[in-house]
């Protein structure tokens, strides 16, 4: 009787097995029923009070969300990165310190400890981003115009970003005193979520705004895939690779701001220390290819997320932040195996044969 | 199996999904013979190949190898050429910066010295033994096309292989290459080597081959010896229909078009099409470009479509002066490009037909205006439909479509711009006579609406069927320009070798 909605159903399934978003979302499922099984209580959230006294929700789903902001933010750019230039972009955590530094240095001028802001927040926030756009260009003409692989290129930003970060503020660490201005990186006054929760959605919606009213996505997977075709198409791929590492600048500022809003200040040599290969993971996770073409941006998102679940379970368990990256390595591993297209494609039929085994008793 | 055959495939089957790609198909291949693999595309050829030689496995049947007890389960491309079974591909698949000897020893010496010594000797043996003009210390990417594929052949030679298997060979070879490349095939095959040879070139079959067996829409259609299966006969085993649309494709419109002048390129150069040319195109008109091949006639349309740097040169189109620097520009102006290469500058192999169809129409609407997804979908039925192109979605990645397929897909892609000037580089090459056919009279059909065409194709009976008028090429420069009368085989044939009047 069941039959028919019994074969969609299959169907649909199998369908899920070969979409890139399975894998993501499988390594999600995985990390909640350990932690289900582990130590329900992972999932509880309370009210508690925030530094300011206010009422705030609190509880490891909380932190996830909140710390994965920044991360899922720079996952877009990457997402759009690879998939132009089939190359990634190492120079997002440095160029996370210039940015958070332009910020300190416009809000606070030439005295790091300021009694009032020199400008308001808006006009620092869009500086950071005009800057961290050009350093944007500045990869983007490397790897566009002058063909230079990608991480070659970004490499130059890399090792110079956090010393021009320090340069910037001449080698001083301004702390801003204003509420305020922490409010973007912890909780605005009477909403009891973190704010950088909010700026994520944000700069979700608009990812995902600018895909279907532009033609981004399909220019972008078309120079990735084969630039030649794109050519003789009236595409330029110079200048898509070129507009991918801008938007890529772009997200390195908002999630720049996010960071030095969190503790009002940033210290150079560590902010956003290795986050470039948590995005780069991130990407991969999602099941992007990284040598280009094809991509989904929901995946990779979701991918951040899930690095981001991994990272705060581990520490619930009370895993030691220097032995924190071994284990992660590990789950790294296993997840990166589980998404290679091949392991996918076995996946998919083992699932088929299973189903047509069952379908064969049933009917029999 | 019988005495004198060294491969026999008994009942192969095999699908992908829901498709059936062969069915209960029977091949057999003699000892010392070429034996011709035919069929439209789609019809199973590459599946079969593909599972003679362990890239697919086949879903039932048996395959039977001389020397070899029982059938033999060939797993993977390794295992089919220590069994004896060598590919040489329409595509090149070696290295063209290693050179010819290394080529042909790669992937075969034993232990972690090469004795470089011995290995060119060798190599050099076997390429003097089989008449191929190369030097085994070479470079092979600075060897021509033919060579390269005379090399790949060498190779498979060399590894004592009984059953080679040559898919396309010719397609990318100019008549006095595949002249050298069937005296080759010849001298093998007096060697006993049996050889699979599968091609879209009618004359090239009945030029070598011993036997053919022609497939159809997966199933085998039959085996029959050369001297029984006259041409029309073969088309019509092929294609499953009797064929008399060979002589009278034109006549729906004879693409002579009218006085009004399209498009005009005065003095004309690119970074590739280097000596300045004149070209001219009227409304509705058909015309070519013929030459050898690297004759520079894609040079001048790609210099035309500004898909190379343009150099020098003024351009009208109706009447008025126009700059074409980039493709974006002619298309902007109506004109549309179908690529040599359609795998190099066709395709977007890994998106979707859908995306592949829109993708020209897409651009020209502009960065801020996406084609709704709705409408891409309506787009994509009506050409797949217009075009029969045998696909099982729109969604379907366009790399695992049939090469004559994709073929139809960029078609669709420029059709779908409604542009008035379309400029068709080998729309037909390695492409199945059915959809040829198909192409020329949609050529002509557009002709009759109005639209110019220019048609390049290699072989000359093609451009003579469509274009009335040819501009022929030699060595990068255009040396002659035929119409009416003078479009016979002999003018053509003669003004490309130069008879200078």
């Amino acid at each position: 009787m069941t039959a028919p909605g019994n074969v969609a159903g299959v169907q649909k399934l199998t369908g899920l097995f070969r979409k890139q978003i399975f894998i993501p979302i499988a390594a999600l499922l995985v990390l909640i029923i350990f932690n289900l099984i582990a130590d329900p209580s992972f999932f509880e959230i309370t009210y508690a009070q925030n530094s300011a006294g206010e009422p705030v929700l609190s509880g490891y789903l909380i932190t996830i969300l909140d710390n994965a902001s920044e991360l899922a933010i720079l996952a877009i750019g990457m997402t759009l990165v690879t998939a132009a230039s089939g190359g990634q972009d190492i120079s997002v955590g440095a160029a996370i310190a210039i940015s958070g530094s332009v910020v300190l240095r416009v809000l606070c001028g030439d005295n790091p400890r300021p009694e009032e802001m020199q400008a308001s927040i808006l006009t620092a926030f869009l500086i950071s981003c005009l800057v961290s756009m050009l350093f944007g260009a500045f990869n983007g003409t490397l790897v566009a115009y002058f063909n230079i692989q990608p991480m070659i290129a970004t490499l130059i930003l890399y090792t110079a970003g956090r010393s021009i970060a320090a340069w910037i503020n001449n080698n001083r660490l301004p702390i801003i005193s204003d509420p305020a201005f922490g409010y973007f990186g912890t909780f605005m006054p009477g909403i009891p979520v973190p704010t950088p929760i909010f700026i994520a959605i944000i700069c979700m919606i608009i990812t995902a705004l600018v895909l279907k009213f532009t033609t981004l996505g399909l220019y972008t997977q078309a120079v990735g895939i084969n630039p030649n075709s794109a050519k003789l198409n009236g595409i330029n791929p110079s200048l898509i690779k070129f507009i991918t590492y801008v938007i890529m600048g772009l997200c390195v500022a908002v999630a720049g701001f996010i960071k030095v809003t969190r503790f009002s200040t940033i210290n150079y040599s560590v902010v956003a220390l290795d986050i470039e290969m948590d995005a780069i993971l991130a990407v991969a996770l999602g099941g992007n290819a990284l040598s280009g073409g094809k991509f989904s941006m929901a995946s990779s998102i979701l991918g951040a997320y899930v690095i981001q679940f991994l990272t705060t379970t581990l520490f619930k368990f009370n895993v030691s932040s220097s032995a924190l990256p071994a284990y992660k390595a590990v789950v790294v591993i296993v997840l990166v195996v589980l998404s290679a297209p091949t392991v996918r494609e076995k996946a998919g039929k083992v699932w088929r044969s299973i189903r047509s085994a069952k379908a064969g008793k049933e009917a029999a | 199996m019988q005495k004198d055959s060294v491969l026999e495939m008994r009942g192969i089957s095999k699908s992908f999904y829901s498709v059936k790609a062969l069915q209960n198909v029977d091949f057999t291949l003699r000892e010392g013979e070429i034996h011709a693999l035919m069929g439209e595309n789609g019809a199973g050829k590459s599946t079969l190949i593909k599972v003679l030689t362990g890239v697919y496995q086949k879903d039932g049947g048996e395959v039977f190898l001389k020397g070899h007890e029982g059938p033999v389960s060939i797993k993977s491309p390794e295992e089919a050429q220590k069994a004896g079974i060598s590919t040489v591909y329409q595509e090149i698949t070696l290295c063209p910066n290693l050179t010819v000897a290394e080529n042909m020893y790669i992937g075969r010496t034993s232990g972690v010295i090469t004795k470089w010594r011995e290995m060119n000797a060798g190599a050099a043996k076997m390429l003097e033994s089989l008449g191929i003009p190369a030097k085994a210390e070479q470079q092979l990417g600075t060897c021509s096309i033919a060579v390269q594929q005379m090399v790949a052949i060498a190779r498979a030679v060399d590894m004592e292989c009984r059953v080679l298997i040559l898919d396309e060979p010719t397609s990318s070879l100019d008549e006095s290459e595949v002249a050298k490349l069937f005296r080759l095939m010849l001298d093998l095959k007096a060697r006993g080597v049996g050889i699979i040879f599968v091609t879209h070139f009618l004359d090239q079959v009945y030029e070598v081959c011993d036997r053919i067996t022609v497939l159809r829409d997966g199933k085998l259609v039959g085996e029959y010896a050369i001297e029984n299966l006259p041409r029309v006969e073969l088309v019509s085993k092929m294609l499953g229909k009797e064929l008399n649309d060979l002589s009278e494709i034109k006549g729906s419109g004879d693409g002579v078009g009218s006085d009004e002048v399209i498009y005009e390129a005065d003095r004309l150069s690119s970074v590739a099409a280097k000596s300045p040319f004149d070209f001219t195109i009227h409304k509705g008109e058909v015309n070519g470009f013929t030459g050898l091949l690297g004759s520079g006639r894609s040079e001048c349309v790609r210099a035309i479509f500004g898909a190379d740097k343009v150099t020098g040169g003024k351009v009208m189109m109706d009447g008025k002066p126009v700059h074409i620097s980039h493709p974006r520009d002619a298309m902007k102006h109506g004109i549309g490009y179908l690529p040599e290469d359609r795998k190099r500058d066709g395709i977007i192999g890994d998106l979707s037909v859908r995306e592949n169809i829109i993708l020209a129409l897409q651009v020209l609407e502009g960065f801020f205006g996406p084609i709704s997804r709705a409408k891409a979908e309506k787009f994509a039925d009506e050409y797949i439909k217009l075009l029969e192109i045998k696909t099982a979605s729109t969604e379907t990645p366009v790399k695992s479509l049939s090469g004559g397929n994709q073929q139809k897909v960029i078609l669709a892609r420029w059709l779908l711009t409604n542009p008035q000037y379309l400029i068709l580089d080998e729309p037909t090459r390695g492409i199945d006579i059915g959809t040829k056919i198909e192409i020329q009279k949609l050529v002509l059909k557009l002709a009759g609406e109005g639209k110019s065409v220019t048609f390049i194709s290699s072989e000359i009976d093609e451009m003579l069927r469509t274009c009335s008028r040819l501009v022929v090429m030699r060595d990068g420069k255009a040396v002659g320009e035929l119409k009416g009368d003078e479009l016979t085989q002999n003018k053509i044939m003669s003004t490309i070798a130069g008879g200078e009047k």
